[in-house]
């Protein structure tokens, strides 16, 4: 006798079938489904939005990696064998200097897959002079092209234009209002003694951080070189990469390659990524528990569902169905738990992020990812599956004999 | 294969106990040997606790007996799994309780469909074809689409006697299957077990406590204690 071929219809059907006919109790447990997928899918959102934003705002006015040149040392004749060496040293004076063959460099890093621009600055410090008023100030000197592709300067422009060439240069907001300047008028530039310079102001930009917008003035690479007595020369190469996350490792990969001393945002922003690493465990704890107790639910309502039902698994087992059988409808209606509840809270969390964006504070903006909305309804059918676990063994199980006579 | 042909059910030496290995132990079959024949249309009677609900469901393959052998169709089912006894079970056997017994999450002619549905999937027009005519045949062609609780009592037991028919199995086992039934009804219903056992060639082998019911039957096996105290081919 051969086995008959069986698809999952037959317990689709009486799993639907089963589940019509407990209507209030199927719609019941998939609202409670459905309210603890909302919670995790709008919390998740509402961190991932949040987290991304500060980042976004973070990683806009800085390269992901910094290559600087290393600190100089003093160098320490060892001492011949045999005798006891005691040495007291200062450490040395760290100099404004260049980046050793820092072409051949940049073009090394050009070639890497990781990184997605790399951009060659020149940064010293000098005083701004207009009239009695002197500022100091933080010279950055830049190939306009590449500077872009790391900060985009235009996104932050309140007025003048984009340039940097020639004897012109851009400079940040508060230090336009300290100076008392405008976009066309004329700033010195000063660095040590017989060092300086006049340019003309071609933009004003607002990076939204304090620091920056006080102290920055951008020039070109040929003048900041000269200003700072460097010629030729760039103090650091800023990179981006394609995985911010991954900054940490890139940067220890570039600075063995290069021999380079290599900052990676997450090094210079450890206490944010702190935070950000605190946010999401406790953020990831509440959708663990959540999921636990949406998962209880389901395991508790098909466990008295098996009892109720008893005598229907012995009727079902008496007229030809197998053990498997019928542990598979309990567990396609613990899917259908999960999926109709996951559907429903999708909803629900749609609006929810929608009333947030609408009416919230409105300081930031919290997209709902395709990604996180598929997990959602994946990850909930699945935990049904696994609640209707234990339930649908127990079903499995019991004696067709025993069954069959249950009231 | 003329002599196993001929038969449908064989039991040499059935023995069934509860409680295995425990003080409260007890045997409730001694040694049950019987034959059911092709065309058999037999009662099986005895006093309550006898043992016919125990013996109903060891031929049904639902349970196992604790020692001596059933053969069924020429197979032997000592050694089996669960599953292969299911497969067996549901393609030879067809079971009618006394408490009709149907889903009520499905119409009639889908607990009819039941059993073919649980071993072939989803049923084909020949089978739903054959539905309707058992349904028609039990005399419920019109209420196909009823769910059980819209029924009366001898209209649901139709329905379960249509359902075990469906796989034409060669063996019906009913278990007090009028016991529920003012007398009428119950008439009816033993008329059509009497039907399809000469028209398909049904073996049916009936649990019963009503003398009427088993004199009117081709057999009669009565079991006392768990012992066959007599089989006899009735006048």
């Amino acid at each position: 006798m051969s086995r008959p071929l069986r698809g999952l219809w037959t317990e689709w059907t009486i799993a639907i079938a089963f589940l019509r006919e407990g209507r209030a109790q199927s719609v019941m447990i998939a609202v409670g489904v459905a309210v603890g997928v909302a919670v995790i899918v709008f919390i998740a959102a509402l961190i991932q939005g949040l987290q991304s934003n500060i980042i976004e705002r973070t990683l806009g006015t800085q390269a992901h990696i910094r290559l600087l040149s290393p600190d100089e040392v003093n160098r320490v004749l060892p001492a011949a064998p045999g005798t006891l060496q005691l040495v007291q040293e200062d450490r040395r004076a760290q100099r404004l200097r260049s980046i050793n063959n820092w072409q051949q460099v940049s073009t090394t890093l050009d070639r890497l897959p990781e990184l997605t621009a790399v951009s060659p600055v020149v940064s010293g410090p000098a005083f701004a002079r207009r009239g009695e008023a002197v500022q100091s100030v933080a010279l950055t000197g830049i190939d306009l092209a590449r500077y872009r592709r790391i900060i985009p300067p235009e996104r932050y422009l309140i007025s003048g234009r984009l340039r940097v060439g020639g004897d012109e240069a851009m400079l940040g907001k508060l230090l336009a209002d300290d100076l008392g300047v405008k976009v066309g008028m004329k700033l010195r530039l000063e660095t040590g003694q017989q060092n300086s310079r006049v340019v003309n102001i071609a933009g004003i930009f607002e990076l939204g951080v304090r620091e920056l917008d006080s102290r920055y003035v951008y020039l070109d690479l040929k003048q900041a070189q000269s200003l700072l007595d460097l010629p030729g020369g760039v103090t650091v190469i800023d990179l981006t990469v394609a995985d911010i996350f991954a900054a940490e490792a890139i940067a220890e990969q570039v600075g063995r390659l290069t021999s380079l001393r290599a900052e990676s945002w997450i090094e210079t922003n450890a206490q944010l990524m702190n935070a950000l690493t605190a946010q999401s465990l406790s953020t990831n704890m509440i959708i663990v528990f959540v999921a636990i107790s949406v998962a209880f639910g389901i395991a508790s309502v098909l466990s008295v569902s098996v009892v109720q039902r008893t005598r229907e698994i012995g009727i079902l087992r008496a007229t030809g169905a197998t053990r498997r059988q019928i542990m598979r409808v309990f567990l396609i209606q613990g899917a259908l738990f999960g999926l109709l509840g996951s559907v429903m809270g999708n909803a629900v969390s749609y609006l929810l992020v929608w009333g947030f964006n609408t009416f919230g504070p409105g300081l930031f903006y919290i997209p709902v990812p395709t990604a996180l909305v598929v997990a959602a309804l994946l990850l909930a059918t699945l935990t049904g599956v696994l609640a209707a676990a234990v339930p649908s063994r127990r079903a499995a199980r019991l004696d067709p004999v025993v069954a069959i006579r249950y009231v | 294969m003329s002599e196993a042909a001929s038969e449908v059910l064989r039991l040499e030496g059935l023995r069934k106990s509860y409680n295995v290995g425990r003080p409260n132990e007890a045997e409730v079959l001694h040694g049950i040997d019987l034959v059911i024949g092709r065309r058999d249309f037999a009662a099986l009677i005895g006093p309550s606790g006898s043992g016919k609900s125990t013996l109903l469901n060891l031929l049904g393959l639902l349970d196992t007996p604790s020692s001596g052998d059933l053969t069924l169709l020429g197979q032997a089912t000592s050694g089996m799994d669960d599953a292969g006894r299911t497969a067996l079970r549901g393609s030879a056997i067809g079971f009618v309780f006394q408490f009709h017994h149907l889903i009520q999450a499905f119409s009639a002619i889908d607990n009819v469909l039941m059993p073919l549905m649980l071993t072939r999937g989803k049923p084909d027009r020949a089978a739903i074809e054959r539905a309707r005519e058992l349904l028609a045949a039990v005399g419920l062609e019109t209420f196909a689409d009823a769910r059980p609780n819209q029924l009366s009592g001898g209209q649901q037991q139709r329905v379960a006697i249509a359902r075990a028919l469906i796989t034409e199995p060669a063996l019906l086992l009913a278990d007090e299957p009028t016991g529920n039934l003012d007398t009428r009804t119950a008439g009816e219903v033993f008329e059509l077990f009497r039907r399809f056992n000469r028209e398909r060639g049904c073996a049916v082998l009936l649990v019963t406590h009503d003398p009427r019911l088993s004199s009117t039957c081709d057999r009669t096996i009565d079991l006392v204690d768990g012992r066959i105290v007599s089989d006899a081919l009735n006048a």
